[in-house]
């Protein structure tokens, strides 16, 4: 469908329209919400990683001066034992619920037992040291192949492992098993004239948004419910509160508030049934809004994992066949990402023979969330493999990689076929940069690279566009922006009318304002919600068109929409602009509004690729990052600042799940790191810029080619780091982070 | 629940009066009680600096200081930093270099890069970057962060 065309709006970079809101303090996240009469809400959290809770008291609490309410998991009526799609993965209801506010069982440190509304958060906190909860503790289970062991204590009794399509019959915590296969694997490996066999262990990270979560909800007595909060998808929330309120989505409304990042924790709801549930008890809007800790212990970190990575490949560099073993640690409940650690690990690569196993394993620890590609940066360590065969065989690794790239036509081990993407190009790209033969110039230092694939999704997004009678647009999406997507979207519509991207103001409606939008996650705003935005200015070029022809009083099929204006084919001296017809709406009959809804189906993969200097100081093991290029194909950049931005974004993430970031639990399954001093994320100073090459591979399936960028550049980094150590000071690494006391132990074993 | 402390104090340039309970924090009594919410809660353990502020010019995590120690003194917070003529060049550059993406963190790294330009006028790479330590940016890898301030900091100091 994309076809060659000059852009005018499009590629280029206005200053998005919220900016200035976000510069002085002025625009309002969920954490700012004030109402008339408002409680505050605080949560308590088991202090236990598995406890059986035998009773709750809470009498002394309700008697504290200035508490109004109290609620328990008794007061969420039984979830539904199903599944809904929340966007960017399934969920079972029950154990939603469950994750809310604990029913009989607590699965880990931090979960939900009961909450507390008061005038103030102070007497709230108080009041939460006065509810007496009664426990039987139980052994917790923190590590995903403890957890598979038959004799390991079990989370959820009524759990059965669903193998290959079939249910198991007894209990275990091993909630699926899957796998993917092409051609003869066995075959393939006795091609190879030369096999790597590698194991990998990873931490449990924290996706880190800064702003914590929140949310403020008002039952009103005729049984309406507001809810404001930050969150990635306020039609999900709202699909997630009827659901655990059993009541209609008719009765909600959810208006997401500007939204302090997510990376996919802010998909799945918490508070905001909790905070409902104490709005209707007082009658009065509560407003919870979680602690640092609270987010670390009881918020959706991306799971730790166990991989096993076995690849062939014959003398010529071509790979003959690969396998793979990834558990995943689901947290509480089922859901870890194993199927899209699955579905990307091997995607880069076109490959006759392949297996991929993958399993969900409950462990003691908190319920796993989306976060920015999930699942795919752990399995991408098998590029730390990739780069160990062109070692082996004396080959560049940027060659060995193309000699084995996928293309389009190329089917992945997981069944869906290619179509045109970009992994060659964004290789060649990576190879042509001049990073790559750079001098590295001081010993201890080593430059590795790595390729990563995410697939993307499309999904449903909705807009509505009014021209105003000054020749401006007001555009309402459904699409909370975290990274300046409400200008994305307004670019569309000036892209197509024709006007400048100032020209367009774009708003984030609420759930009663625009039309039904998925999140905010899978890479798929600026190409779903930037598609609905196109077609609404398609609508409005309709429209425009009967307009100008009623004007000149000629049939409307003689008239056209071209550079920014109306024009009669039959006789193109006859023209007017965007803006004077916009202007003369009122005479030819009133408003123009464009609206539309998509749901659009070609989604575009995504390829990134990273060159990465690091420094290794062999006393400590500390690894530093010297230079770091990231080149990503974008299929086609609608605000190159923005692209960039996500580069950049994604590519530091992965710099700290490599090197720095990873939950510390101690024997009783406590977080000993829950503050943002001890879980130490990458600051500015252990960083240098991040150089970025945005390939453009256009999207067929997309009017201007548009794949979606946010999520594949944390997918390369942990691989690339752990190659450039390797080529720094000659050790193989096994696991993330590669903090230094683990870098500088095998220093040590090395010798 | 404690006795309230009367206080008062200069914030933004304008004489303040307000009460709070001994135990709020100054990001609290700032949020809460005087609706100056540009000030963001990242952590409120001052390991995220979302909530930094200026008092008496020096740059401070305003959840690390009470409420109740501001009585006399001088505090700057985000909603202080453009002036009626338009925005500090902080603030301009921040838009131009799209150095904010979801924009919680914004605001405290305009109000801590202020203080170092007002320390340091031409600083080095290596200077913001050691002076931003203190403020945690997730979305940006603070790339386009420091070339803001960089920018900013070759605008004619009558400017900002």
């Amino acid at each position: 469908m994309a076809d060659v065309k000059e852009f005018k709006v499009v590629g280029t970079r206005p200053i998005r329209h919220d900016g200035t809101d976000k510069v002085t303090g002025r625009a309002l996240y969920g954490g700012d919400v004030r109402m008339a009469g408002m409680l505050y809400g605080k949560v308590l959290r088991s202090p236990h990683a598995h406890a059986r809770i035998k009773s709750i008291n809470i009498r002394k609490a309700l008697s504290l001066p200035g508490v109004r309410a109290v609620v328990t998991g008794k007061d969420l009526p039984d979830a539904a034992d199903r599944i809904a799609e929340l966007g960017e993965g399934a969920v079972n209801l029950k154990y939603l619920g469950n994750n809310c506010l604990a029913d009989d069982k607590v699965l880990y440190k931090g979960h939900a037992v009961a909450a507390v509304a008061a005038v103030n958060a102070h007497v709230a906190e108080e009041a939460l040291s006065l509810i007496n909860v009664k426990y039987e503790v139980l052994p917790p289970v923190l590590d995903v192949r403890e957890a598979m062991k038959d004799d390991a204590p079990l989370l959820l009794p009524e759990l059965r492992t669903t193998s290959l399509g079939q249910k198991g019959d007894k209990p275990s915590n091993v909630a699926s098993h899957f796998q993917f296969k092409k051609g003869d694997p066995e075959k393939g490996f006795r091609e190879a004239d030369l096999i790597v066999e590698r194991e990998f262990f990873t931490a449990t990270v924290h996706q880190g948004y800064i702003e914590t979560h929140n949310a403020t909800a008002m039952w009103n007595p005729d049984g309406l419910l507001t809810i404001w909060c930050s969150t990635q998808g306020a039609f999900t929330v709202r699909q997630q509160a009827s659901e655990l309120l059993n009541i209609p989505v008719s009765k909600i409304k959810v208006v997401p508030m500007e939204i302090g990042g997510g990376f996919g924790g802010k998909i799945r709801v918490y508070i905001e049934p909790v905070a409902a549930l104490l709005s209707r008890k007082t009658g009065r809007p509560v407003k919870i809004v979680m602690t640092r800790a609270e987010v670390l212990e009881g918020t959706g970190p991306t799971p730790g994992s166990y991989i096993r990575v076995k690849i062939g490949a014959n003398r010529e560099g071509r790979i003959t066949a690969a396998e793979a073993y990834l558990a995943y640690e689901a947290g509480a409940y089922p859901g870890s990402p194993v199927g899209a650690g699955a579905m990307c690990i091997f995607a880069p690569y076109d490959l006759e023979n392949a297996q991929v196993d993958g399993y969900d394993v409950v462990v003691n620890k908190p319920q796993t969330s989306a976060y920015r590609a999930p699942g795919a940066t752990n399995a991408a360590l098998a590029e730390t493999l990739i780069d160990e065969i062109a070692e082996r065989l004396k080959m560049d690794p940027i060659d060995l990689r193309l000699k084995n790239a996928a293309k389009e036509g190329v089917r992945r081990v997981d069944g869906p076929v290619f179509p045109r993407i970009g992994c060659v190009e964004v290789l060649e790209a990576t190879r042509n940069h001049p990073h790559y033969t750079a001098p590295l110039g001081g010993p201890n230092r080593g430059r590795g690279v790595a390729l990563g694939f995410w697939f993307n999704v499309g999904l449903k997004s909705s807009a509505s566009a009014s021209v105003n009678a000054d020749g401006t647009v007001s555009l309402v999406e459904g699409s909370t922006d975290i990274g300046g997507s409400r200008t994305t979207a307004a670019m569309h519509v000036a892209e197509e009318l024709g006007i400048a991207a100032e020209d367009v103001r774009p708003v984030v409606g609420d759930t009663d304002s625009v039309g039904y939008t998925d999140v905010t996650g899978g890479s798929r705003v600026t190409f779903a919600t930037g598609w609905a935005c196109y077609e609404a200015a398609q609508d409005i070029k309709r429209q425009l068109c009967e307009r100008a022809a009623r004007l000149w009083e000629i049939s409307s099929d003689d008239v056209t929409y071209e550079n920014g204006g109306c024009v009669s084919r039959s006789d193109p001296s006859r023209r007017i602009t965007f803006k004077e017809l916009a202007g003369k709406l009122g005479d030819t009959g009133g408003p123009v509004v464009g609206r539309a809804s998509v749901d659009p189906q070609g989604v575009g993969g995504a390829f990134a690729a990273n060159i990465v200097d690091v420094e290794v100081d062999p006393d400590t093991g500390k690894t530093q990052v010297l230079r770091f290029t990231v080149v990503q194909d974008a299929g086609k950049a609608i605000h190159p600042s923005y692209v960039e931005g996500q580069m950049q974004g994604g590519s530091v993430q992965g710099i700290g799940w490599a090197l720095n970031e990873e939950y510390f639990y101690d024997s009783k399954g406590v977080m000993r790191n829950a503050s943002l001093l001890d879980y130490r994320m990458p600051t500015c100073l252990d960083l240098p810029m991040i150089d970025t090459v945005i390939v453009e591979v256009p999207n067929p399936g997309h009017p201007y080619g548009v794949r979606g960028v946010g999520e594949v550049p944390i997918v390369p980094p942990a691989a690339a780091i752990s190659n450039a150590i390797y080529h720094a000071v000659g050790i193989r690494m096994n696991c993330l982070p590669m903090s230094p006391g683990k870098v500088l132990e095998e220093i040590l074993k090395k010798g | 629940m404690s006795k309230k402390v009367h206080v008062q104090t200069r914030i933004n340039g304008e004489e303040v009066e307000f009460l709070c309970e001994p135990r709020q924090s100054l990001l609290e009594v700032l949020r809460d009680e005087l609706g100056l919410t540009g000030s963001k809660e990242g952590c409120n353990n001052g390991n995220c600096g979302a909530c930094n502020v200026l008092l008496n010019g020096r740059l401070v995590n305003a959840c690390l200081v009470l409420g109740v120690e501001v009585q006399g003194r001088e505090v700057t917070t985000i909603e202080g930093i453009a002036s009626p003529e338009g925005l500090h060049p902080l603030q301009q550059k921040f838009l131009e270099h799209a150095a904010l993406q979801c924009g919680v963190c914004t605001p405290g790294f305009i109000v801590a890069a202020r203080a170092l330009l007002d320390k340091t006028p031409r600083p080095t790479e290596g200077q913001v970057r050691h002076w931003l330590a203190g403020n945690l940016c997730r979305c940006t890898g603070y790339d386009k962060i420091v070339r803001a301030v960089l920018d900013a900091a070759t605008v004619k100091k009558g400017k900002r």
